[in-house]
């Protein structure tokens, strides 16, 4: 008979292969890329436009594409993903009204991203006649990305005490008042740490942009929303199905520049929640 | 019903309480309770646990407006105007009661921003570093704090942070403040300060302090009110209740044989 003690240190152990075969994929991921992309990356890669030869071919499209797209996005998403939040949690009615939409909510952070695509291709491309612009793609990547914000603002904003909103409660002010001068601004680094996360999973998303209609080939920078576009991911994409093998390296290194972006973002997160944690707790 | 003994201060009113009582959906937590708060005095409020201290407190500034499930009955007056009718704000109404709280609740800000914080939002013409260093000395925090206004207030001890919130409720300049065992969290040394700190307010301001320190009440308290199981037992002369209480069951609480 296997005591209990027996099945405890098996799953310990079981995880931590588990842990360590993820970590080395991972690794192995990453070394497979460094070599291939690596001797591609260089200051000419981050301002050539792409071209028909991969040494000079370079990502300055894209990073000023996905550069826009990013910022619209932020633009469009962070002000109505905290306004819902805030009205979600501290003014609206409990009734069963907003039980359905607080689930339908949860279950669009759940929806593939595909579906997005195609919503802001029926809805933004052709509806509402944007084209293939930064506004259809920053449109399209605001819808995708608010169901994350709103939950993690939502998760801060719960986090804030109770004792905190009754000591303003206690000292004349309107609930607004306490909302505005208190609890968004104590809730405001989980707040961040859920938006740094959400735009860094909109600058990796390819489906949807794809999807939408972004150009796979562009030789300008975007001068302004109106403007047709192209992302870091599609760029890279683009260049690893072309059949030479310079062009694999050239996208590695696009990958190489994309990861380290994403890494930058998530490293900010992760020291905002880190400097919180030993600030506030009531 | 139990037995009641009742005695009215003399003093004027500040806060009348008629027949008061308070339901969290089925449970009465407080019972027709008729309770006058003298001007510039400190009144204590006793009781064991669960008796309804907190829940009379919080239904003198409207706090219970934020539970859903509470319902109260009866009248509070407050200066002869009834505070309990859906007509009066609340929100003007607890610039004139101010509370602390058992637990210290500073705002995760700056301690002078926390003094100021109340009086600006509420749009009162102020002289803000007079405001900070008036509000800090009364509340005898100023000396421990004037080096450091800066700094955030959840740096300060907990004895400090009590201290700081006192300080923010006088900045409001209240008629009434409403305390609740704001001393339960600290030491002896904290507590002593702030009983004295009591003492002076009570010049200025009405105080009601809910506490289950009976030296404490014995000490600072002018009136006494012991409650039990949502009722208000004996009401009357603190010096009265401590030495010569009325009540078989008032006497064997403060004692300490039951409670
Ligand atoms: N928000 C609430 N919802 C439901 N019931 C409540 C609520 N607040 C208090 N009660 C109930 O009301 C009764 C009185 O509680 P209250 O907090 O006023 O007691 P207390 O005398 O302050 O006790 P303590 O000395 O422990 O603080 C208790 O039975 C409690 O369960
Ligand atoms: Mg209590």
């Amino acid at each position: 008979m296997i005591s209990r003690h027996h099945k405890d240190i098996f799953f310990k152990r079981t995880a931590q292969v588990t842990t360590f075969l993820c970590l080395g994929v991972l690794a192995l991921l990453l070394y497979h890329i460094g070599r291939e992309g690596m001797s591609y990356v260089s200051l000419d890669f981050l301002s050539n436009f792409p071209s028909r030869f991969p040494e000079k071919s370079g990502i300055k499209a894209a990073l000023w594409g996905s550069f826009w797209l990013i910022l619209l996005t932020g633009i469009f998403a962070i002000p109505i993903g905290i306004a819902t939040a805030v009205y979600l949690e501290e003014f609206a009615p409990k009734n069963r009204l907003m039980t359905l939409i607080e689930l339908n909510i949860n279950n669009l952070a759940g929806t593939p991203s595909i579906v997005f695509g195609f919503l802001g291709l029926v809805l933004f491309v052709r509806g509402l006649g944007f084209e293939r612009s930064l506004i259809s793609g920053a449109a399209t990547l605001s819808l995708l990305v608010l169901p994350m914000i709103i939950i993690a603002a939502r998760e801060a904003i719960k986090g804030v005490p109770r004792t905190l909103r009754e000591a303003a409660f206690a000292l004349g002010v309107t609930r607004w008042q306490c909302t505005i001068g208190q609890v968004i601004p104590t809730a405001l680094p989980g707040i961040m740490t859920g938006i740094i996360l959400a735009l860094s999973r909109a600058m990796g998303e390819t489906a949807p942009i794809i999807m939408i209609g972004a150009l796979t080939y562009v030789a300008f920078t975007p001068e302004g929303p109106l403007d047709e576009f192209t992302t870091l991911p599609i760029q890279i994409y683009n260049w690893a199905s072309r059949p030479q093998e310079e062009f694999h390296q050239v996208s590695a290194a696009g990958i190489i520049v994309l990861l380290l972006m994403l890494f930058t973002l998530n490293f900010a997160a992760l020291l905002i929640r880190m400097r919180t944690e030993k600030k506030v707790k009531l | 019903m139990n037995q009641q003994s009742i005695t009215k201060p003399y003093e004027k009113a500040v806060v009348e309480v008629k027949n008061l009582s308070v339901f969290f959906n089925q449970n009465e937590a407080v019972k027709k309770v008729n309770l006058s708060i003298p001007i510039n005095k400190v009144t204590a409020i006793i009781g064991p646990s669960g008796c309804g201290k907190s829940t009379l407190l919080r239904s003198i500034n409207r706090m219970h407006d934020f539970e859903p499930i509470a319902r109260l009955e009866g009248n509070i007056f407050l200066e002869g105007e009834d505070i309990l009718l859906k007509s009066v704000d609340a929100v003007s109404l607890r610039r004139k009661i101010g509370m602390v709280f058992q637990k210290p609740n500073p705002f995760p800000k700056t301690i002078y921003e926390n003094i100021l914080w109340g009086p600006k939002i509420n749009g009162f013409k102020i002289n803000e570093d007079e405001l900070v260093e008036q509000s800090l000395r009364q509340a005898a925090i100023w000396d421990e704090v004037k080096g450091r206004l800066f700094d955030s207030a959840i740096s300060l001890s907990g004895g400090q942070q009590q201290r700081l919130c006192i300080a923010r409720t006088i900045a409001m300049k209240p008629k009434v403040i409403l305390m609740d065992e704001p001393c339960s969290a600290l030491d002896p040394r904290s507590t002593g300060r702030i009983e004295d700190l009591i003492l002076e307010l009570k010049n200025e301001y009405t105080i009601v302090i809910v506490t289950h320190n009976m030296q404490q009440a014995a000490r600072i308290s002018d009136y006494t009110a012991f409650f039990y199981d949502g009722e208000l037992i004996e009401y009357g002369n603190t010096s009265k209740i401590f030495t010569t209480p009325v009540l078989k069951q008032t006497e064997d609480y403060i004692s300490g044989r039951f409670g």
